[in-house]
Parts: C-alpha cells; structure tokens; sequence
C-alpha cells in the first residue's frame, strides 16, 4: 500500500490575485479598455502638473500677513505687494492679505468677535444637534436652538438695543453675508413654503389659484428677475415718502419669495406621498383641518421631504452668489473688489480659485449630508 | 309629542339659518376663508398699485411703453443679434429686446446642444468598469455640480480674456480657425447666387429620408422583413445637396481670418463672453443631465438585457431596442428640466456683459429708462413664455413616452 503525501496547494497565478488582477478586471480587460485608461491617463497629464504647478511650485507662499478670523500671523516684515509675486504662479500673499474681507466685508475691524461668535454658535450647533439626538427632551432642545439661534445671531451681527454698536448692513460682506444670505433665505422661505404647499392642496378653489399661480410664476423665472423686482420695483410698491427699505432687506425678500415656490413644490410631493387614509383617518375621528395638518399629514410628509429640502437648500445656498448683481458685497463680489486694489491688480484668478476652494467645500460636504440622509430616511426598501 | 319633538331637531340640523350651524358647516367655512384670502390678496394689490402709481408720479418716472420706439443710444457687443436685426445705436429700444432675445436663445440652443454631448458622455463614463474612467467622470459631476455657475461664469471668463494669448500667438486650428484672448475666429460663409438650391435640396432630401424611414418601417411592421434605409437616408440627406452644390459650381465661399498686423482680420468673430458663457452653462447642466442618463440606465432592470439576450437579439438591438427606450423614459424629462434651467440661467450673463435680454434690455436700457415694472415685467414675460414652452414639451414628450396601457 501506497502512501500519498499530501501535497502543498499552489498558489494561484499571479495574475489572478491582488493588484494585477485589479489592474486587469478594472483597467485593462480589453483593447477599448486599455485605450480608455491611456487616454485618461492622459487627460490627467494634462490638467494636473500646470494646475499644481500654479498653485503650488511656482506660487508665492511666504509674506505679508494673514489675518485668520482676526488673529494675525505674520509671515514678513515686507509689505506685500503685486510685485513680489511673479506672474507665473499663484500669488496666495493676496488672499492673505485679503482674507479679512473676503470673511467679513467692510465689517468694523474692532469688532471682528461679534461674527466670530456667530460663526462658533453655528459650529457648535452642528456639534450639538447629533449628540442630544438620544437626549429625553430632544425635541424642546432644538426647537429652543432654532428660535434663539437666529435671534441671537441677528443682535450680535447688527447690534444695536444700545448695548452693541450698531453695524449698518452694507458693511456687510463676504463670507459672513454669504451666510447670512442663505440662512435668511431658508429659515423665512420655509414656513411660507409649506403654507403654499397646503394651499396648492387644499380644496378651496380660490386659495389653490393663488398659491398655484405664485409657485408656478416664481418658478419660471429666472432668480436675477425677481431680485431686480425686490431692488428696483419693491420700493415703488411701499407708501410713498416712506419706502426706502435697506438694500439687503429688499434682497433677503426676494430670495426668501423664490425659495418658498421651491420649497413648496417639494413639500407638495411629500404631501402627495402620503396615502389618503391618512387624510381620511384625521377626519374620522374629528381632527379640525388645523389638527390633522400638524399632527398627521405634515410630521410624516416633511420627513419624506427632508432629503429634496436639503437638496433644495444646496441650490439656494448656490444662488446667494447672484446678489452680487445687485451691489451686494458677498463672498465672490468680494473678487472684483479687492483685486481693484492698485497694489493687487490682476488677481481675479487666485481670487476666484480661493472663493471655488470654501465654496466648493461647503456644498459638497452639505451634499453628502443630503446623501446620508436620504440613505437614513429611505427605509422602505431595505429588507 | 315624540314626533314633534324630533321634527323639530331635524329642522333644525337641516335648515340651517341657525347661526352654529352655520359656523360648523363646511361649505360656508370654505366660503369665508376663500373671500377672506380673496379679499386680501385684493388689498394687498390694490394698495401696492396705489403706491406704485404715486411713487411714479412723484419721481417723474414715466408709465407705458412709449419709451419702446425711443432711441437707445448705446452700442451692444457684437454678435448674432445685432446682424439679424441689424442694430446701430439709433435704433430704438425695442430692437434692443430683439438682440437680447435673439442673443438668449441663441446661447441656450447652443448651451443645449453642448451639455447634452457632455451629459451624455460623462453619464456612460460614470457607468463604464474601467476604474479610472468611471471615477474621472464621477470626479467631473461632484467637482462642477458644487460650485456655483455665476462664479463658473466668471471664472472661466476670466480665464479666457487673462490666460489666453494675444491674437500674434494666436491657438491657430489649421488656419482656418484661430482661438484668442479676443475670441473664436472662424471662416465666414459667403452664399453666392444659386445656393438657395443647395438648401432646399438639404430639405428636399431630409424630407424623402423621413418618409422613406416611415415606409420601410411600416413595411417591417406588417411583413416582418427588415430593411436597413441609413445608406438611402444618408445617400439622400448628404448626397443631393453635394450634387446640387457641385453641378452649380460651387456657390459657397468662404471668408478666412487673416493674422494682420495687430489683429486677424476678416472671417466670423465668435466673442469670447459667449464662448465663456455657453461652455460655464454647459459644463454646468451637463452634471445634471450626466446624473439623469445614469439613473435612467441604471433604472432598467437587468432582467430587460438577459431576456433581450435569451430572445436571441445582438447587444446592439438589446441596446436600440430594450434599454435605450426604458432608460430614457427616465432620462429625458429631468433633462429638459435642465434645458429650462440652463436657458434661466443664461440671464447671469449680465456680470460678463454678453448681450441677452437681461444684461442688454433688462439692464442697459433700464438703467437709461428706468421704467422697471414695464421692463420687467417684458423680461419676465419672455421666460414665462419659454419655460411654458418647455414644459408643454416636456408633457407631449411623457405622454407620446407613457406606457401603453392594454
């Protein structure tokens, strides 16, 4: 009798196993493909050593001084100026230079802590709200937060009640106003938003005219035309001798119109979501039109709503950028402004590049919110 | 006595003078809130008309639009607009509504065309299994789609007049193109006499191939014999205008761009704040309309393919005639959404002064005229017509894509 030793197993080929087959399966499975992989390989040959190369090895980095939310870091004794930078590279010395105004505007320089602190209750607000999600009395936590939150935010930005000087609104600028912008925008659109909402569902005839009549207006034009009406029609609707409402106000009007026949197009399809027994369970046991909305129909249609609000919130946060059109001093107005500056002339790239780079990273991470949260609140179809 | 009694509860259910019933019924609540809301809405207009009216009066603004048939007085950047209406500073203010509307569709034709070739593109890209090309364009939707298109607007603006270079070094495409900081040079076409031919014989023969199509395909239908017509097609819409063309010798010329001294002279200018514009909106909208192929396609089960497979059809008639149909069922009305915005959001181009109806008629001539409500309210009126016109498309479009019911 034979005996068979039992032999080691090979190892399978190279090539089907680890990175090569990776490369193999991912990049290189066929002709068509290898060409496709080459061809972007390519592509990216070409966008990438330029862009580095004028953002980074060929820009200037190190002088004149950077004012960080009002801390001021001190890279050179030097005065800063258009002609220490070359024309090769980026000159970022002008962004330092200019970061004040691109945070704050015009903003009084003494009084930097007043939007600092908004800026820091806002952190803390996102910091908050995740961690009293378990919290008993969550609810009355964040609705206390969302009522003194803008309150707060408001007299500390414009002062005023004689304890704080008073900061008038075209001082205004940047990224602050940006912020303001759309916060303003949302927090006001949204109530008047699901009012339109309900009205465009209500049965009463007249009432479903009105708001259909708005919401499909306001949506077919574009935001520039209504934010002209708000600056150089709204006044001339207001009493006479007594209708010169601020610039920012007549703007945070339009924005806030516009964004409530968004909003209330959104909201309609949580309505429409929600199955008629609903509706008709509310009425049976005797709930007044008043009770059924907000205890029935609204709690559950907003929750289905919440990912194309947040969605909707994104576009508004994108259009505030529009009120540079009518002389408004927000964060990409700020480009044109500082780069007329004599000693920055000619910057408008480093400028744009700078306001794409906050931008940029506020909406994508405000976007991948919106993705995990419909991911959270999508719990029909995971089995 | 008993009956009496209930009589009367009846009645008084019924009849309905009593003022508590009035309070709980239905129809008279629906009643109150609608003339309330009614007469509200009413005030509100009233009083803001008034106002309007005074406010008018009192800082010497003129009503009406007599201000249309007045000079305007300034000159508009020079595109296609201008040549078809044939603009000079005399002209009078309604003309200058002409170049911007001209002006605007124009971008937005063009707008249309192009983030439809990009949306399309990067929506299969982002479907693709090579790794690289798949994560390329996904990198291209969430790179483009979070930045705001004003500042797109500008940026690329901006690029175009500072990095590109001065017409001497100018990007030159054979020499028949030349791209610079001063814009787009192209050869000009010159019809000469006779051309007219050649184009209506490009219709004559779009026209044949149309019913050419529809004959074989009825054929197809009722026999089951298939006839591929693309070379008939392609024979009748190229072939007959080039045989035409030739047999008349030639009656288009064109007019090239020379480099000249300081600037290249002759040929046909495309200005770089439309190029600007029509490639930022582009870049734009294409993410959409990139997002809304993928979601089509990926909304077609697989089962579709295995069983288009299992009937024996090629990969190219499951695409044609199983996926393509069920996937831009879904596609296509997001994306004419995305026309409708891209045509909105051509009205930004006020901040690089391309001449569309907002920079040129909304802005220009309401800054000379200040007759805001009127102006306005043609501007407003000229997108409320063309979103209206989008969206009768987008229904004939889900209606003719609906699924037939049987």
């Amino acid at each position: 009798m034979s005996v068979f030793d039992q032999q080691a197993t090979r190892k399978p080929p190279i090539s089907q196993i680890g990175a090569v087959l990776w490369l193999k399966t991912n990049l290189f499975s066929s002709w068509v493909n290898t060409g496709l992989t080459a061809a972007s390989l390519y592509l990216l040959y070409l966008i990438f050593p330029p862009l580095l190369d004028w953002m980074f090895f060929n820009a200037s980095f190190s002088f004149g001084t950077i004012n960080f939310f009002g801390f001021e870091i001190k890279f050179s004794e030097e005065m800063a100026t258009n002609k220490n930078c070359g024309r090769v590279g980026a000159c970022w010395p002008y962004i330092y230079e200019k970061l004040y105004m691109y945070t704050y505007g015009f903003y009084p320089r003494t009084e930097t802590w007043r939007p600092n602190t908004v800026f820091a209750l806002t952190a803390l607000l996102f910091v908050i709200i995740p961690l009293v999600k378990n919290y008993k009395y969550k609810n009355r936590v964040i609705l206390s937060l969302i009522i003194f939150y803008p309150i707060v935010s408001f007299v500390l930005i414009s002062g005023g009640f004689g304890v704080l000087t008073v900061v008038e609104t075209h001082l205004w600028g940047g990224l602050l106003l940006t912020l303001v912008i759309a916060s303003v925008g949302i927090i006001v659109s949204f109530p008047i938003g699901v009012l339109l909402a309900l009205g465009r569902q209500s049965e009463l005839r007249i009432i479903k005219l009105f708001s259909t009549i708005f919401i499909e207006f306001v949506r077919a034009v574009p935001l520039i035309t209504i934010l002209f009406m708000a600056s150089f029609v709204l006044p001339l609707f207001l009493e006479p001798g007594n209708n010169s409402i601020d610039k920012l106000l007549r703007a945070l009007i339009g924005i806030a119109l516009f964004q409530a026949a968004y909003f209330a197009e959104v909201i309609r399809g949580g309505l429409q979501a929600i199955p008629r027994g609903q509706y008709e369970a509310a009425d049976a046991i005797g709930l007044s039109y008043f009770q059924k909305n907000a205890l029935i129909v609204l709690p559950q249609a907003l929750k289905i709503s919440i990912p194309n609000i947040v969605g909707s919130s994104i576009s508004l946060f994108k259009d505030t950028t529009l009120v540079l059109i009518i002389g408004l001093m927000d964060m990409l107005a700020m480009v044109g402004l500082t780069t007329a500056d004599p000693y920055w002339l000619g910057r408008e790239t480093e400028g744009y590049v700078f306001v794409t780079i906050v931008m940029w990273v506020m909406l994508y991470s405000m976007s991948r919110y919106s993705k995990k949260l419909e991911l959270r609140f999508n719990t029909e179809n995971q089995n | 006595m008993k009956k009496i009694i209930l009589d009367s509860i009846d009645k008084s259910q019924h009849r309905g003078l009593n003022f508590r019933n009035l309070l709980y019924n239905n129809e008279a609540r629906a009643f109150f809130f609608q003339a309330v809301t009614f007469l509200i809405v009413i005030a509100l207009f009233y009083s803001a008309i008034g106002n309007l009216f005074e406010n008018i009066e009192q800082r010497g603004i003129q009503t009406g639009f007599s201000f249309l048939k007045n000079r305007a007085g300034f000159d508009i950047l020079p595109f296609l607009g201008n040549y078809v209406v044939d603009y000079t500073p005399e002209s009078p203010n309604l003309s200058v509504f002409y170049v911007g509307l001209i002006n605007t569709l124009v971008v937005a034709f063009f707008g249309i065309i192009l983030s439809t070739v990009i949306g399309l593109l990067i929506g299969i890209a982002r479907l693709s299994n090579n790794y690289l090309i798949s994560k390329l364009a996904g990198g291209y939707i969430e790179l483009f789609r979070n930045i705001p298109v004003l500042l797109q607007i500008l940026f690329w603006y901006n690029l175009f007049i500072n990095a590109f270079p001065h017409p001497k070094q100018s990007f030159s495409f054979f020499d028949i193109a030349f791209l610079n900081q001063r814009g787009l040079y192209m050869p000009k076409p010159i019809p000469e006499e006779g051309f007219i031919f050649v184009a209506l014989s490009l219709l004559i023969g779009i026209i044949a191939a149309y019913f050419i199509k529809k004959f074989y395909k009825k054929k197809h239908e009722l026999t089951g014999i298939h006839t591929s017509t693309w070379p008939y097609t392609t024979a009748l819409v190229l072939g007959l205008p080039l045989i035409v063309y030739l047999i008349l010798g030639s009656p288009l010329q064109f007019d090239l761009a020379v480099l000249g001294k300081f600037n290249l002279k002759g040929g046909m200018t495309i200005v770089p704040e439309f190029l600007a514009l029509a490639f930022a909106l582009s870049v734009y909208t294409a993410t959409y309309i990139a997002e809304a192929i993928r979601s089509g396609i990926e909304a077609v089960d697989k089962g579709q393919k295995e069983a288009a497979a299992a009937i024996g059809l090629s990969p190219v008639q499951s695409l044609k005639l199983i996926v393509l149909p069920q996937a831009l069922r879904v596609a296509i009305p997001p994306t004419i959404n995305q026309y409708l915005n891209l045509t909105k959001n051509s009205s930004l181009a006020t901040v690089i002064g391309y001449p569309e109806l907002m920079s040129s008629f909304g802005g220009t001539v309401l800054n000379q005229v200040g007759q805001a409500v009127e102006i306005l309210g043609m501007a407003m009126l000229v997108y409320l017509v063309i979103s209206l016109v989008i969206s009768l498309l987008l229904n004939y479009v889900n209606k003719k894509m609906a699924i037939q019911g049987r």
